[in-house]
């Protein structure tokens, strides 16, 4: 689930409130968006894809972790350089082949 | 409460690639086109969180026979031939656009040509929400639609809904409506499939459309522990083991009930110890998310066991659906459309689907078809359509038959605990499917007596309500299938039986009621 939203690197601009499929956060009155309906979240990590500044941490687990972690401690935004999303990156999609699965003599899987 | 009346000829519901196909197809067609989800066009659903295989086949005799004839045993034949060929054509059309139009970066293979057999998640939707506002779309996000509109002869007129952003409610009247709100996974979290909750069944059941396929319903899917990605291929380079460290003999990714089976008893844990080292760098080219789990809890799924569980994904990744009745995807109501896997996907799976490959090329072709339906439907209503008088169809969750007073929350656990175990779902035996089903009709009755909520949490009860029809469709038709046929496993009839090679369609609200299928449905239109 989600469970940082860096206050130090966060611009307000909104993407992760407007693109957030479950409507997980809400606009934060100084700009810096809460997370104010975090059991909502459905771990599908596209508001730490969005995030043009890499502010996000969205842990795997499906539940609230027990203690929020760190912010020093987390890969915040990872995944958007997995998908190869930002200025200067590969886009992902251009690299996706994968490998052929056992037993089905089929080509390389592409997804 | 302000309210916001909207006037198009076509009106599309839902956020993944069915509706975005469908909104575009019906602009591109002419038709003024409004788009709504309940999260948001490019994130939303199943697809975008993923990555999918597409059913993508290039044109030639002996490789479109042989991609037909691969999965129609595994379907239990009750797919049809003439609904696969125009699948095959049209994904390969869509798949082609995508890299023409949207310029889709697919990865390029060692002849230099492009492979388009596959689409990432998110890299798909971003550019399909483009495309779709690029063809003049309205796209309304955060706007979930709770109810359709009739006219007074019983044809849809358009639709209602909350505008979450807003506060506010809204009100769409259109010449047609397009349903792709996705299946039903009953919120367990299996990877971005919260948002598909069956609304767009209820809605048209309230409408009088009927379902096929529900039986096949059962679909589950493979995650490490407490986690949401699901990418049961990889699985295959798996080997199960016990809490002992001994093998699970007999599990793997195509026999997944030995390990639902184990599971109800003990904890299952995973390696993925048959893939060689170029094979794991590739995978994770392939599917980065799936990555993200074990890198994040700091575990190396090549070298340690971890535990596993299984997600239940329902009408998802399961075939059952609303029934079409034409090559437009129209259903037996006038002016509705049915696209994604809100409709049934058994005219060219029957009653099985593995990986996502059909599912995407489905999602594509029938949201293409759809769209191209609507428009041509609200254009032959002539000029006078957006003067019918129209009322809502909603019931259950919003018109409550008594006082309100229910929890939505309630519900919704108590729908989960018949559809989510393994023994009742998928595990399937009359004597645990009989009382499942009792009780969720003595849910329902609760539900339609008092559930209701004001505001945005009319949309909360809605979900509701539409997850607890699913569940009895779901196992009415279940009961109704005395045989094993596709992914539906009987244990008290593990055979198949020939006389029961027809689809099966299943309706109604307070009385549930599955019926065989009389005629196939032929395509052309």
């Amino acid at each position: 689930m989600i469970e940082i939203v860096s206050r130090t690197r966060c611009v307000a601009c909104d993407k992760c409130v407007e693109v957030c499929p479950t409507d997980v956060f809400t606009r934060g009155e100084d700009g810096v968006p809460v997370i104010a309906r975090q059991s909502d979240c459905q771990t599908c990590f596209m508001c730490e894809a969005y995030c043009p500044v890499d502010a996000l941490f969205v842990a795997p687990q499906v539940h609230p972790l027990p203690e929020r972690p760190e912010e020093s401690r987390v890969p915040l935004g990872a995944y958007r350089e997995r998908i190869g999303w930002g200025r200067g990156r590969v886009p992902g999609a251009r690299l996706a082949i994968g490998p052929a699965l056992p037993g089905t003599g089929g080509g390389p899987l592409v997804s | 409460m302000t309210f916001m009346d909207i006037v198009t000829d076509v009106f599309v519901v839902g956020g993944g690639p069915a509706a975005a196909w469908a909104a575009v197809k019906a602009a591109e067609a002419g038709a003024t086109t409004v788009v709504a989800d309940k999260g948001y066009l490019g994130t939303s659903g199943a697809t975008a969180s993923a990555g999918t295989g597409v059913w993508y086949v290039e044109p030639d005799r002996t490789a479109r026979e042989a991609a037909m004839a691969s999965r129609e045993g595994l379907g239990g034949y009750l797919a049809e031939r003439d609904w696969m060929a125009r699948v095959l054509d049209q994904t390969y059309e869509n798949m082609n656009e995508l890299a023409s139009v949207a310029r889709y970066p697919f990865p390029v293979g060692g002849d230099g040509r492009q492979i388009r057999r596959g689409l990432q998640g998110p890299e798909y939707m971003r550019r399909m929400r483009l495309r779709t506002r690029r063809a003049g779309v309205r796209i309304l996000d955060h706007s979930p639609v709770t109810e359709l509109l009739l006219d007074g002869e019983g044809a849809v007129a358009g639709a209602a809904g909350f505008g979450r952003r807003s506060g506010q409610a809204y009100r769409v009247r259109a010449g047609a409506v397009v349903l792709a709100t996705g299946g039903c996974a009953f919120l367990s979290k299996t990877l971005g499939c919260d948002v598909n909750t069956g609304d767009g069944a209820l809605f048209a059941v309230e409408a009088g459309a009927e379902l096929s396929g529900m039986e096949f319903s059962n679909a589950y899917a493979i995650a490490p522990e407490f986690t949401s990605v699901t990418k049961t291929a990889f699985y295959s380079f798996a080997t199960f083991y016990r809490a002992d460290g001994s093998v699970l003999e007999g599990a793997g990714t195509h026999s997944r009930s030995v390990i639902a089976r184990t599971l109800l008893s003990e904890r299952v844990f995973c390696r993925l110890d048959l893939a060689a080292p170029a094979e794991r760098a590739a995978m994770r080219l392939a599917q980065p998310n799936f990555f993200l789990t074990f890198d994040r809890l700091g575990i190396d799924p090549f070298a340690e066991l971890f535990p596993v569980t299984l997600l239940a994904e329902g009408t998802v990744r399961g075939t059952g659906g609303v029934r079409v009745t034409g090559a437009d995807c129209a259903t037996s109501v006038p002016g509705l459309y049915a696209a994604g896997d809100t409709a049934t996907r058994e005219l060219i799976c029957g009653g099985f689907t593995g990986g996502g490959s059909h599912n995407a090329a489905w999602a594509m072709s029938s949201g293409t078809w759809a769209g191209r339906g609507a428009a041509r439907h609200a254009r032959s209503l002539g000029a006078r359509w957006a003067a019918r008088p129209v009322t809502g169809a909603g019931g259950a969750g919003m018109r409550p038959t008594g006082s309100p007073g229910g929890d939505h929350r309630e519900v919704v656990a108590a729908v989960q605990a018949e559809v989510l175990p393994y023994e009742k779902n998928y595990l399937r035996h009359g004597d645990r499917l009989r009382p499942a089903l009792a009780s969720l009709d003595g849910v329902w009755t609760e539900v339609r007596r008092s559930l209701a909520g004001q505001g945005g949490e009319v949309v909360r009860a809605r979900s509701a309500a539409a997850m607890t029809a699913h569940a009895r469709w779901m196992y009415n038709a279940a009961l109704a299938r005395t045989e094993s046929r596709g992914m539906h496993r009987r244990e008290d009839f593990p055979e198949a039986d020939p006389a029961q090679r027809r689809r099966l369609l299943t309706g109604g609200l307070d009385e549930v009621w599955t019926l065989p299928e009389r005629s196939p449905m032929a395509v052309a239109s």
